[in-house]
């Protein structure tokens, strides 16, 4: 198992944690995601591109893919002040900020969903402020966003954040003293210093979006071609007993999704390579 | 290391915090103001519901067994990953975290196509007599499907940036492969691995779309905090579903609150080490 | 030989999870009912007072489990394994889909009296207190600025009763067609603005989130949220003519012989027959089939002019035609290019 494949290296316990892993990995990922791409081919290539083209599931693609990266494009710039000021920022309550940013992490989705309801519509905390107004939250789609931000957050803050730590407070001293301003020491020095981190972060919190399911259910009006979630189709399919559908459907988020992480992978070891 | 931050701009404190609040703070507040609304008596009284204590049960056991179990195949992955270098671990990276970008809903899914009545095992699982879907073994399985790369993810970027000095130093010096694992590896990732283990726990007991197609919702067996949440609610008993819910966002708040304890002791550790060098 | 141990613990943990749970419990002491949402109030009484009837007949101690969620789900939770004794769903074509994969015999709608039916119910509007939109009958449900809630007839079996409802009118109506028909639910569905996967979850939507100006439902539920949730703040319209629905109830032939419950199990289903059983469910708000019972709840229940899913040519038709995919409801939900 050790064979060629690995370079030397004089560290012991390659080849149990390897195989550990391997099985590991096999067990609970493989073997499940072999099954889901094996399924959809009962259909046939023909069946699998009709199912995958009707208008529903384009409109429910679009959205969740659209969706999603409006999502992401937004944690982005709310991600990096949110972690420039919890890294820098000395101010009262700091550490619980911090602790807050992880909550969309630990907190099921399906409480958030409901929480994020219960604040967003027209009889809500903030949805009552906007419903004089004709301004629709909960039910429409700046509520499925409100829930995608919500849950692609933390993955921005916290894989900004420690690179952040990490960047010489120094440099940013001594941009600052020959008389650069904070807004050009951010796009100057540390956008530059952060930016596969920052990618890193908008890859991850895009693939959350895309997949998102519980928060998104309760706040989405669910309805067909306007705000129907594509992970939602996939129950939907399900419950018809339609498993192929679902699976074509399931199959066609995973490729992409897939794609995306290998490709932010990928420019990650380009980055890497060429830092160091 | 005396790096002083200079001062951030106010408003942009100000904006950061705000954004928090909208996002984060205010749906937490809105979910105890509808606790507390009810009266804590009642929500308390939620507790003593059969069917509620079993649903506490079954997510302590879920995640029981999804911690360990995830816990130590993401030691092995992470060992593999940040201190080997060997063909195809940027696609075993890829695929370690692909749970995390797959939609709750497949990856119940998933488990349905394998071990259903209509799936790839199912003439086995009929021979044996064992019920996995709709059973503890379902929710267990799509548990850990969900929680998979949790430990990876906070382990390979440090274990790559600390570099493998320090284990090689340990070899040299004579130690076997184990003790150079107890004493060098394991306190040098402690806290990024509790971090994890903690973030595993909390997503083990909070999932909910991957539960919820496996689970078949038999009232006081098969059902997990977050499913028995959603089947209060629907019960017309929203104070009892508010309490559950409750309970969990506190189980995620102690969670985040023993992050942060734990981050502030490892750094005045740390801080303790580098000062008197 | 370290990740053998490794790999061991894995597994034995796994094992642990699979004898924990995993056994399916021992027979004849318990039942699993499968059934949809807007029975969870009438399955918790009706399991409670079940048991004292099972031990008078057998001298057998017995516990039912029950299982709620959209009708379309639990029936597909069955078809992969779900062990359900019996299902009590909303539509036959959900018992259908069983008797199709051979979980349910064929004909399993003759074994017990009303084609398999207890209780019936129909579909009525709950609309806010003064009915402030003068909802009175299926045309008002168009009537420009009228938001109607209803749930997903994709996943919920109450919407499909719904649907059925809506286009029943709309077809006995002079020159009522199909395309007449058609064109009546795709401006009703242009009023919807939430679709939700669930009858309890449009209820929910309706009444905790005061979204819509009227809920199509059930009128079991119709009531009970009445009754529940908001004394005084909603009140019950009932069309002018609506439809008759029929949730069936049957044995899993399959599963009940597998684990030798099959007495119990179609005790279960004929103690709903029985003047107790309907007592029961007329206490929960559906219409009992039993005479003496009904009188007794006439006051509950106004008589309405009804039509069976005959008009639409059985369960069968109606659901390939109208809600399969590509089916009509498809066609009027789909965007618009």
């Amino acid at each position: 198992m050790k064979g060629s494949f690995v370079r030397p290296n004089p560290l012991p316990g390659f080849g149990p944690a390897f195989g550990l892993t391997l099985t590991w990995v096999s067990l609970i990922v493989l073997i499940p995601l072999a099954a889901l791409v094996v399924r959809p081919w009962s259909l046939g290539i023909a069946g699998v591109l009709a199912s995958l083209g009707s208008p529903r599931v384009l409109a429910a693609l679009e959205l969740s893919f659209g969706a999603s990266l409006g999502a992401a494009a937004i944690n982005v710039p709310l991600g990096l002040l949110v972690a420039w000021v919890l890294v820098r920022g000395r101010f009262p309550g700091r550490q619980l900020a911090d602790a807050l940013v992880d909550l969309p992490f630990a907190l099921p989705t399906a409480v958030a969903g409901i929480a994020l309801t219960t604040l967003y519509a027209p009889n809500g905390w903030i949805g009552r402020l906007f419903a004089p107004f004709g301004v629709e939250l909960a039910y429409a789609v700046p509520g499925i966003m409100v829930a995608l931000v919500f849950a692609g957050l933390p993955y921005v803050v916290r894989t900004v954040q420690p690179v952040l730590m990490d960047l010489p407070a120094d440099v940013e001293e001594a941009a600052a003293t020959l008389g650069a301003r904070p807004p050009q020491i951010l796009v100057r020095v540390v956008l530059p210093a952060i930016l596969p981190a920052l990618l890193t972060g908008f890859a991850m919190a895009f693939a959350r979006a895309v997949g998102e399911y519980g928060s998104v259910i309760f706040i989405a009006g669910n309805m067909p071609g306007l705000t129907e979630i594509a992970p939602l189709l996939i129950v939907i399919r399900l419950e018809q007993f339609d498993y192929s559908g679902a699976a074509v459907l399931a199959l066609a988020m995973l490729a992409l999704s897939f794609t995306m992480l290998a490709a932010v992978n990928l420019v990650q070891q380009l980055l890497a390579r060429r830092g160091g | 290391m005396t790096a002083r931050p200079h001062p951030v701009p106010v408003l942009a404190v100000l904006a950061a915090l705000a954004a928090l609040t909208f996002l984060v703070l205010l749906p937490l507040a809105a979910l105890f103001a509808e606790v507390l609304d009810q009266g804590i008596g009642r929500a308390l009284a939620a507790f003593n519901d059969p069917e509620s204590r079993a649903a506490i049960r079954l997510t302590a056991l879920v995640a029981a067994i999804s911690v360990p179990v995830n816990t130590i195949g993401g030691l092995a992955a992470a060992w593999c990953i940040a201190r080997f270098h060997f063909a195809g671990r940027g696609m075993l990276l890829t695929f370690i975290e692909l749970p995390l970008s797959v939609s709750p809903v497949i990856s119940g899914l998933v488990w349905v196509l394998l071990f259903g009545a209509q799936g790839w095992f199912a003439p086995v699982l009929e021979r044996l007599g064992v019920q996995v879907i709709f059973a503890t073994p379902g929710l267990v399985l799509a548990t850990l499907f969900v929680t998979f790369p949790f430990v990876v993810r906070q382990l390979v970027p440090l274990m790559v940036a600390q570099g493998r000095e320090e284990e090689e130093a340990a070899l040299t010096l004579g130690a076997g492969g184990w003790r150079m694992f107890w004493h060098v590896t394991l306190p040098n990732v402690r806290w990024a691995l509790l971090q994890g283990v903690l973030l595993l726990n909390a997503r083990a007991m909070g999932e909910f779309g991957a539960v919820s197609v496996v689970s078949g919702r038999i009232r006081g067996q098969t059902l997990t905090m977050p499913l028995q949440i959603e089947a209060l609610y629907n019960d017309f008993q929203a104070p009892a579903a508010f309490a559950m819910a409750g309970l969990l966002a506190l189980l995620a708040l102690v969670t985040l609150g023993a992050r942060a304890m734990l981050e502030w002791q490892t750094r005045r550790a740390v801080d303790a080490q580098v000062t008197p060098a | 030989m370290r990740m053998q141990i490794c790999a061991k613990a894995v597994a034995a943990a796994l094992l642990l999870a699979i004898t924990i749970g995993g056994r399916p419990a021992a027979a004849q002491d318990s039942l699993l009912n499968v059934s949809y949402d807007p029975t969870r109030e009438l399955y918790r009484e009706v399991n409670r007072a079940f048991p004292a009837v099972w031990q008078s007949q057998t001298g057998r101690s017995i516990t039912v489990n029950a299982s709620h969620g959209g009708s379309g789900a639990q029936a597909r939770a069955v078809l992969d394994g779900l062990q359900a004794d019996v299902v009590t769903l909303a539509l036959a074509s959900d018992i259908d889909a069983l008797a199709a994969r051979g979980l349910v015999a064929k004909g399993w709608q003759a074994r017990l009296p009303e084609q398999s039916t207890p209780y019936t119910s129909t579909i009525v509007f709950l609309v806010r207190s003064g009915n402030p939109k003068a909802i009175r009958d299926w045309p008002d449900l168009v009537r420009p600025g009228v938001r109607v809630i209803t749930p997903n007839p994709k996943t919920s079996g109450g919407a499909r009763w719904n649907y059925l409802a809506a286009l029943g009118w709309a077809l006995r109506q002079p020159g009522g067609d199909e395309a007449s028909g058609e064109a009546y639910l795709r401006r009703l569905f242009a009023q919807v603005p939430v679709l939700d996967t669930g009858a309890r979850g449009a209820t929910n939507t309706f009444v905790q989130r005061g979204l819509g100006d009227v809920l199509l439902a059930w009128e079991n539920e119709a009531l009970l949220a009445r009754e529940e949730l908001g004394a005084g703040k909603f009140e019950i319209v009932y069309p002018s003519v609506s439809v008759l629905a029929e949730p069936p109830v049957a044995v899993v032939d399959a599963v009940a012989d597998k684990r030798g419950s099959r007495a119990a199990a179609e005790a279960y289903l004929r103690f709903l027959y029985s003047p107790d059983g309907q007592d029961i469910a007329a206490r929960h708000y559906f219409r009992p089939r039993d005479p003496v019972v009904a009188a007794r709840y006439a006051d509950r229940f106004p008589p309405l002019p009804t039509f069976g899913i005959d008009l639409f040519g059985g369960w069968a038709q109606a659901q390939a035609r109208h809600f399969a995919d590509g089916g009509v409801f498809d066609r009027i939900t789909a965007p618009a290019k």
